[in-house]
């Protein structure tokens, strides 16, 4: 009881939305067991309310922020593991939104494949705990954690589809992978914690900040740095540790790759953030986290982005399996925001990257679970499998699906007014703005390569000619699923101004000269 | 309606798009009616604009009808809705009008699968090249160029011909990729203007104010300056298409349905030299007397000399067709080529005849799609040695043909000898070498009609499928009625869409031959000082002027 006593009632404040989802999955599984089989709908139900609870939550968190101006920019809690800030508060958010869309794509899906247990759902709210340790927490021993966490929960659900040989096949690829570079990551942290002695990014950064001032070549420096972002690169996928993300999206359950490739994608966005110190109340003042090697880092960045971006639109090119292709697509739109924190100068972040990277975060949630929700939705067994082909004709089959496809797709080539041009528009922006002509310039280049395998699927869906006919049937919780991401697509596309907004408070960053002209 | 004129014209097609939603999509025939009604109805609506504009003509204002203020569509950026044209944009605009609703009426037989969805796509295609002609602001510009992409592109590859799907996805990539280093160029403006001015914008009436700056600034120097006028020079080389970069239009124009090709030779090849006019000219003006050389051409050598090619290369290329179709797709190559040799030559003449002679290829270029889509649509080829004679069969297809074959072979009386001939004549005015080089262009253009003519329709019907072709009929008629009234129109009394220029071609010359007349580095900065001795009929427009709205606005 001694270590509790040390809680506060701010502790428990922001462990709430946390709290509320533990609770309702393991609630989840506790009811699954007095559930008959043809009630399993309930779960779904179950966890969809819990997301609703837990974003109350933030909510909640969000108003006692704004309502104390000490703990406006941010509050260290938790015994000083965790910082709640407007940004952890933005991808808390993200991530309930992402989960909530997946939620309602799954139902009728995991039905079809007759794996219709509780544990799916409950899994999928722990991960979403994971999640949000790695975008709050500030102690590397909480990041971990909370990355374990994620990592364990979604190994689970990519093997949901036992009776799959190519789902538990990709569930071992991404285990086995994914526990070497969860090593790796700890290795690089231990380093970091020998080097400064505390397990604090705060202190961290200070202490990196006094190391790299003596002497910027420190071979165990060097080390710790480069074992860390292999790690966060390896979660985050970015050529050339991506080759477990095509697998792993292929064989997992639709609606799970959708999941993994926008809230497991944002969670490490997050976690990659706060590391590499760009998430912090006095950013970009400060050095926090990793950000004192910047110049270190800088070269990896690019040499990583550039590999990243040529590697899989590259790949791209020649996938015949849409799965793999939108896996590939993945891979590319994360070396453009891999670009965001090149933005800058050597020695400092540029505020615009990391808001171009949030922009996108939330634009990419949105525009690639709509995209992923379309192939769940056509996903009836024995109809409709997820090789290119299977589209073929799609619009004759189920037009509505079709024109919001097309739509996804053209947003996630970044065409205007969609919403995934904000995200490119952003990075793009934020690179010019520093002076970094050539890669904006092979940036805007590789974008126009994506169009084409996009159009390869709107393409088999337009012009080609379906082999049986007959319409899809779609259930209401995917067309849900579907209003709701083609209308954030098309809405924050058309009118982006609150959403900049939003990120510019997730940032604090001041708003520019134009909007005090206009207001 | 006087103030919202515009947003009435942009947004009536996309009203239509959305009406037609709501209808069943068995019912073809109403389909076809509404579409067509808003398709008039479009045109109509815009005819008005007509008389509003001629009354204006002379109001010093180099935007008329300005809709919306600066930044307010995305504060938060700078970017805003506002509309506004001038006597080129105008004159533009009422050519998509026009052939917008030419277009979609001369589909009523020719698309018979997915009725509903080529309507929809066409309307929607409408405003966006309406939206191109009339923004303002240079974020707006850019949505509208990207986002009319989207539904050529499906025309093409839904209703086009057997290799559709290349022809669709190379038109998309090509104009795309040229677009995305356009954007970057638009960010650098925008950077640019916030650092002289502590004011993010994409107003264009404030970067006209900046980015002519940038030549003359030491901080970035002609080299900069060229460097981005590349970077708008792709994106609208690639639309017009200047030679090198033309690749995708005989592929586009051959595969896409007849409505297709009449717009996208109609319109939006008329984009990049728009975009050559209203944008790279008055940004850069410093780049075009440039003395740096690559390969011994300055940048304005560069520009000349790809155009000469254009129009000597399309014209060859065109004498050796065999598909109808693609010797007018390869025509067009030629004439664009004289519309940015008129831009290029920088003067009064040029510039005025180069916006007359895009009407005017408009017009022509646009009925000879018809004139070819016709044939194909009784016939189902389009291989010139398939026909012959047959102008004993269709008599009133084969006047019709002559005369719009005439006019776009540049005879006189006629619109095209008009446009061309004030083109060459600004030619001339700056280096008679180059109008030697482009005038060969008129002679291969007259041998190339004219050639396909006598293929066509001269001598007896050989071919026995020929003999029961039936002629024109109203509908089809009345496609080319307002085209033939145009194009007499233009030819035999072509002073009015003169003055419509006048005042903005002036202004433009004037701006871009400041840093040339003047001395060649302050001019850039200080043209409203060396202005004064360059006393043209547009000098007693002040330039500060033209940006008033924008100063008012801060």
């Amino acid at each position: 009881m001694g270590v509790l006593s040390q809680f506060t009632a701010s502790d428990y404040l922001m462990a709430l939305p946390m709290t509320l989802l533990a609770v309702f999955a393991l609630g989840i599984l506790l009811i699954d067991l007095m559930l008959p089989p043809e009630e399993k709908w309930v779960n779904a139900l179950l966890a969809f309310v819990g997301v609703l609870f837990a974003t109350k939550g933030v909510w909640t968190i969000q108003q006692w922020m704004h309502a104390n101006v000490s703990v406006s920019k941010g509050a260290v809690g938790m015994m000083g593991t965790m910082l709640m800030n407007p940004c952890a508060i933005y991808f808390f958010y993200l991530f309930l939104a992402a989960t909530a869309i997946s939620i309602l794509m799954s139902a009728r899906y995991m039905k079809t494949e007759h794996e219709n247990h509780g544990e799916y759902y409950a899994l999928m709210l722990l991960s979403v705990v994971g999640m949000m340790c790695m975008a709050a927490g500030i102690d590397i021993v909480l990041i971990f954690i909370g990355l374990e966490l994620m990592a364990i929960s979604t190994y689970v659900l990519v093997g949901f589809l036992r009776r799959d040989r190519r789902s538990n096949e990709a569930a071992l690829k991404y285990l086995l992978l994914g526990a070497f570079s969860s090593g790796i990551f700890a290795y690089g942290l231990s380093l970091l914690y020998g080097l400064t002695g505390s397990t604090s990014l705060i202190d961290i950064g200070r202490g990196l900040a006094s190391i790299y001032a003596k002497d910027p070549h420190n071979p165990v420096a060097i080390v710790a740095l480069l074992t860390t972002v292999t790690g966060l690169l390896f979660k985050i996928a970015a050529v050339p540790f991506h080759q477990w993300a095509p697998d792993a999206y292929e064989g997992a359950p639709t609606c799970i790759t959708g999941f993994m490739s926008v809230a497991v994608k944002a969670a490490g966005w997050a976690m990659l953030l706060r590391i590499m110190g760009a998430t912090y109340p006095t950013f970009p003042n400060a050095v926090l986290g990793l950000a004192a090697m910047r110049p270190v880092y800088v070269p990896l960045f690019v040499f990583v982005s550039i590999a990243t971006m040529t590697g899989a639109n590259f790949a791209a090119l020649t996938q015949t399996n849409t799965k793999r292709l939108l896996a590939y697509s993945s891979i590319a739109h994360v070396g453009y925001m891999l670009l965001g924190l090149i933005a800058g100068t050597p020695t400092q972040l540029s505020p615009d990257g990391i808001k171009g990277i949030l922009i996108y975060l939330l634009v990419y949630t949105f525009m690639n679970l709509g995209a992923f929700g379309v192939l769940t939705s056509l996903r009836h067994r024995n109809v409709i499998g997820d090789e290119l082909d299977d589209l073929n004709g799609l619009y004759s089959r189920a037009p509505v699906e079709a024109v919001l496809m097309l739509i996804f797709l053209l947003s996630l080539a970044g065409i205007p007014p969609l919403a995934g041009f904000w995200g490119k528009y952003f990075i793009f922006l934020s690179l010019i703005e520093t002076g970094h002509y050539a890669l904006a310039s092979l940036g805007v280049l590789y974008s126009v390569f994506g169009l084409y395998y996009y159009l390869k699927m709107a393409n088999a869906m337009f012009m080609g000619q379906p082999e049986e006919r007959g319409l899809l049937p779609v259930s209401w919780t995917m067309r849900a699923a579907l209003a709701i991401t083609a209308f954030a697509t098309l809405f924050i596309g058309i009118m982006p101004d609150r959403f900049i907004n939003l990120v510019n408070w997730s940032l604090i960053i001041q708003t520019s000269p134009v909007a005090r002209l206009m207001r | 309606m006087q103030n919202h004129i515009l947003s009435i014209i942009l947004f009536t097609p996309l009203v239509g798009a959305l009406v037609l939603l709501f209808v069943p999509k068995e019912n073809k025939d109403a389909i076809r009616w509404i579409a067509n009604f808003f398709a008039l109805g479009g045109f109509l609506i815009s005819l008005p604009l007509v008389p509003m504009f001629w009354s204006q003509i002379n109001s010093p204002e180099r935007f008329k009808f300005i809709e919306g203020v600066p930044n307010n569509w995305i504060p938060s950026i700078g970017a805003g809705y506002v509309i506004g044209i001038d006597g080129i944009s105008f004159l533009l605009i009422m050519l998509t009008t026009l052939l917008g609703w030419i277009s979609i009426l001369s589909s009523w037989t020719a698309i018979e699968v997915r009725v509903k969805e080529y309507y929809v796509w066409f309307l929607i295609l409408q405003t966006g090249m309406l939206g191109v002609f009339m923004a303002l602001d240079f974020f707006l510009f850019f949505v509208f160029w990207e986002a009319m992409l989207v539904p050529m592109y499906l025309l093409i590859g839904i209703w086009g011909g057997p290799r559709k799907l290349y022809a669709a996805i190379k038109f998309f990539l090509y104009t795309l990729a040229g677009s995305v280093l356009m954007l970057l160029g638009i960010l650098f403006l925008y950077f640019h203007h916030q650092h002289l001015t502590g004011v993010y914008t994409f107003s264009l009436t404030a970067l006209y104010e900046t980015a002519p700056k940038i030549y003359s600034d030491p901080a970035y120097g002609p080299t900069i300056a060229t460097l981005l006028f590349f970077a708008f020079f792709f994106a609208f080389a690639i639309k017009v298409p200047m030679f090198p970069f033309h690749t995708w239009l005989p592929d586009a124009h051959v595969e896409a349905p007849t409505a297709g090709s009449v717009i996208l030779a109609g319109v939006l090849l008329k984009m990049g030299t728009y975009g050559f006019i209203r944008f790279s000219l008055p940004f850069f003006p410093g780049v075009m007397w440039n003395p740096a050389t690559f390969l011994h051409l300055t940048v304005r050598g560069w520009m000349i000399t790809l155009s000469i090619i254009g129009i000597i290369y399309g014209a060859l290329v065109s004498l050796m067709q065999k598909d109808m179709k693609k010797l007018v797709a390869y025509s067009s190559v030629s004439h664009l080529g004289f519309c940015t040799l008129g831009i290029f030559a920088l003067n009064s003449a040029g510039l005025s005849g180069s916006v007359l002679q895009q009407i005017n290829h408009g017009i022509s270029t646009g009925a000879l799609f018809l004139i070819v889509g016709i044939l194909y649509e009784r016939r189902h080829t389009r291989e010139i040695a398939e026909y012959g004679g047959i102008s004993n069969v269709m008599p009133v297809y084969a006047t019709i043909t002559m005369i719009m074959f005439l006019s776009s072979m540049g005879l006189p009386l006629l619109n095209g000898f008009v446009g061309e001939f004030t083109i060459l004549q600004g030619t001339f005015m700056e280096n008679w070498r180059w109008g030697a080089w482009a005038v060969p262009g008129v002679v291969l253009a007259a041998a190339y009609l004219l050639w396909l003519y006598q293929r066509v329709f001269f001598g007896t019907v050989t071919n026995p499928k020929n003999e029961k072709l039936h002629d024109l009929t109203g509908r089809e008629v009345l496609t080319f009625v307002p085209l033939l009234i145009l194009a007499f129109w233009i030819g035999l009394y072509p002073k009015p869409f003169f003055k419509i220029l006048e005042q903005p071609v002036n202004q433009i010359v004037q701006n871009v031959r400041a840093p040339h007349d003047g001395d060649a580095v302050n001019a850039a900065v200080e043209h409203e000082i060396t202005a004064a001795p360059v006393a043209t009929t547009a000098a007693v427009i002040n330039p500060p002027a033209a940006v008033q709205p924008a100063k008012g606005k801060q």
